[in-house]
């Protein structure tokens, strides 16, 4: 074998730093932002559009299932199991505005659910892209938690006209809604970053997931009132149930948007301090994701 | 082959020892309940090393081809290059990298063709605003205006193909990565392609070429390199490396090739040896097309034979004869020849030969009708014909082509 090489430089002569820049594997982030952005954006954007394209009543399919699961559980817990009909749902206690407290905790978990369960398969789906294009990996999971988050923003204003129709009157706490919907976010990406790439390792994540989300969805307190929980359990039951991330962003959602006389969050958790163990629990699943996915991303083209 | 660029400054790209080894488990485990019922068995992986230190650099304003058979690791290095697979070693590259690895990359068959366009020029490196202000012309040169509308599940292949495509070239890259997508679309549009890439190199981008076309790229390659089972054989000029490229292709064994004839005849004279030689007069196994080469035949006799007749077959690797010739028709007395005697007979001509593996047969009869068989020697020899360019046909004859309106329907070009 004769090897003829002829290089243009004596690359001894060249100091690597006059190279140019080292190009690396494939990473989960970037050095530029810019582009990262303009990814995730646009892609969560085109499977916006998508999803409403072609049917002139797009958007409302969209707003029908929460809206659909929201009827069918209003008018079973209401007029059937008399949930927030009791002594406990006049003007000015907790379980006052049932219907509001229920429709914004569907609307929040409807985020929470389709932006963990869309980004399993998300990676995966993917191949195409990841086997032939250098971006980094983490626009996948993160643009399908923007699209949810899109649809969020939207169901948003149905559930702030149904509350002003309801009753409920503008507040000041509603300034908190960008910090509540910003920890269900973080935590919702931490996961969809976590699930997507053990995906790539073990495919029945997703039947798995599946279930999961159902077990989340009751063990949050989304259709049952926190006054409930706090009838049939014990007060430090009541704290564990509600250090569960997304009870206490369910919570905190409904005292400070709908209903001020249904405890905070931190109430709930027994005192404003313990709000830290919920935020912590967020922080470190956000971490492990992150770190899962990072760890994954540079071999991901190779194991699809 | 063109003429190299101008230097310019620094290498465009520099890879240093890139070695890429693939990890294969031997058993792939995808779901929880395997890992939950074995912990504690090691997943073993076989590795395939799909590249092997391969060093090499681009200078700025090149057109460098990696050339390289099926698995050769082509694609692998074109990838590493790309920073779609990590790999050991080193790679650099100065300015904006674009690739051209597939084409259509995320493409949504639901979405028009605008969206689509947006989309793949910011992934390919555009900004939104520098996407959207390309789209017109890129519908242009992908001659679609009509079809702007139309979802793309809708498109025929072809467009496609023309849409991707346009998409692709509008992305100004100083570096671009090209995996063989010339190979897709019809004649006219592979043309149209061909004119973008010589454009590109006029521009004086970098351009990384993988192709096992051979005649693309020695027509645009200033340097091109042959990775074979992921090492890198050669390295330099787009001709040689064409050459070595169907050496490897069509295998070169000249030991195989002396050993496999067979010989049959009544035996009063062998024909020992034949070979092909080049217009140097050199043995070679592997000849360029169209060189005069010469085919000899050693003969030596065994008893007294009287005006014997040689015949060439050339025979091509489905065993058609592509050229016949024998020594009959201009040498028909050949002479007396006794026992003991060594004769060389020699039959040159013009190799118009297509590329490709050739074998030849000699045969040795008595003169006349030629049946009357001394000694046949098949498989004497076994050669191999290099080209450029592979028309597809038997031979390659120099043709002089010619285009001539007949119709009388000619549209005047007003003088002025």
């Amino acid at each position: 074998m004769s090897v003829e090489s002829r290089p243009a430089h004596d690359l001894a002569t060249l100091s690597f730093e006059s190279l140019g820049r080292p190009i690396t594997g494939p990473r989960a982030l970037t050095d530029d932002w810019v582009r990262f952005w303009h990814l995730t954006f646009n892609i969560a954007r085109t499977q916006w559009k998508m999803r409403f394209f072609g049917s002139a009543l797009g958007y409302l399919w969209q707003l029908v299932r929460p809206l659909l699961l929201f009827g069918v559980l209003w008018v079973f817990f209401t007029q059937i199991a008399q949930v927030g009909q009791g002594a406990g749902a006049g003007p000015g206690q907790p379980e006052h505005f049932y219907g509001v407290q229920l429709l914004g905790s569907i609307v929040l978990f409807t985020f929470f659910a389709e932006g963990t369960s869309g980004s399993v398969r998300s990676v995966l789906d993917s191949e195409a892209l990841v086997r032939k294009i250098q971006f980094p990996r983490l626009v996948i999971p993160l643009s399908v938690v923007l699209l949810s988050l899109f649809n969020l923003s939207l169901n948003l204003i149905v559930v702030f006209v149904f509350a002003l129709a309801s009753g409920v009157r503008p507040m000041l706490t509603w300034l908190e809604l960008p910090l509540i919907i910003a920890m269900l976010a973080v935590l919702t990406t931490g996961l969809a970053m976590l699930l997507s790439a053990m995906m790539v390792y073990f495919r029945d994540i997703s039947p798995i997931w599946e279930v999961a989300t159902q077990v989340i969805f009751y063990a949050s307190p989304v259709i049952i009132p926190l006054s409930i929980i706090q009838q049939k359990l014990s007060p430090p039951l009541v704290h564990l149930y509600m250090a569960n991330p997304i009870a206490t962003v369910l919570q905190q959602f409904r005292h400070a948007i709908i209903n001020p006389a249904t405890p905070s969050a931190g109430a709930a958790l027994g005192g404003q301090i313990r709000l830290l163990i919920p935020i912590a629990i967020v922080v470190a699943i956000f971490w492990i994701g992150f770190y899962v996915f990072n760890r994954t991303a540079p071999y991901v083209a190779e194991n699809l | 082959m063109s003429q190299v660029p101008a230097e310019s400054g620094l290498p465009a790209i520099v890879a240093k020892n890139v070695t890429k080894t693939f990890r294969v488990p031997e058993e792939r485990r995808h779901t929880l309940k395997e890992r939950a019922l074995h912990p504690r068995r090691r997943v073993r992986y076989e590795t395939f090393q799909a590249l092997n230190d391969v060093s090499f650099d681009v200078r700025e304003g090149e057109f460098f081809g990696i050339a390289g058979r099926n698995g050769s690791g082509k694609s692998t290095l074109l990838k590493c290059l790309a920073g779609i697979y990590g790999a050991d070693g080193q790679i650099w590259r100065r300015g904006r990298m674009s690739t051209l690895i597939e084409l259509g990359v995320g493409f949504n068959p639901e979405l028009a063709a605008r969206d689509n366009v947006v989309v793949n020029g910011i992934m390919m490196g555009l900004s939104p605003r520098e996407a959207r202000k390309r789209y017109e012309s890129v519908i242009k040169f992908a001659e679609l205006e009509q079809f702007q509308d139309l979802k793309l599940k809708n498109y025929s292949s072809g467009m496609h193909v023309r849409l991707a495509f346009s998409v692709a070239i509008q992305v100004d890259a100083d570096i671009l990565l090209v995996d063989e997508i010339l190979a897709v679309g019809d004649a006219a549009f592979q043309q149209k392609c061909f004119d973008v890439f010589n454009r590109l190199r006029d521009e004086g981008k970098t351009i990384v070429f993988v192709t096992h076309d051979m005649g693309s790229l020695k027509r645009f390659c200033h340097r091109a390199m042959l990775l074979e089972r992921g090492s890198m054989v050669h390295l330099g000029d787009p001709d040689d490396v064409a050459d070595r490229y169907l050496e490897i292709n069509f295998g070169r064994d000249p030991e195989a090739s002396a050993s496999a004839g067979g010989h049959s005849g009544d035996g009063d004279a062998r024909v020992v040896e034949v070979w092909v030689e080049d217009d140097q007069h050199e043995r070679q196994a592997a000849v360029r097309q169209g060189e005069r080469i010469a085919v000899r035949a050693r003969v030596s006799f065994l008893v007294d034979v009287e005006d014997p007749q040689a015949s060439l077959y050339v025979l091509n690797e489905e065993h058609k004869a592509v050229l016949i010739a024998n020594t009959g028709l201009d040498h028909e007395r050949s002479g007396r020849f006794s026992v003991g005697d060594e004769v060389i007979f020699s039959f040159s001509f013009d190799n118009v030969l297509a590329p490709g593996r050739y074998s030849l047969m000699l045969t040795l009869a008595r003169r006349g009708t030629g049946l009357d068989v001394i000694d046949r020697f098949d498989s004497a020899f076994t050669f191999l014909v290099t080209a450029s360019l592979a028309m597809g046909g038997l031979v390659d004859l120099p043709v002089e082509i010619a285009v001539d309106r007949v119709s009388a329907q000619v549209p005047e070009e007003s003088p002025a």
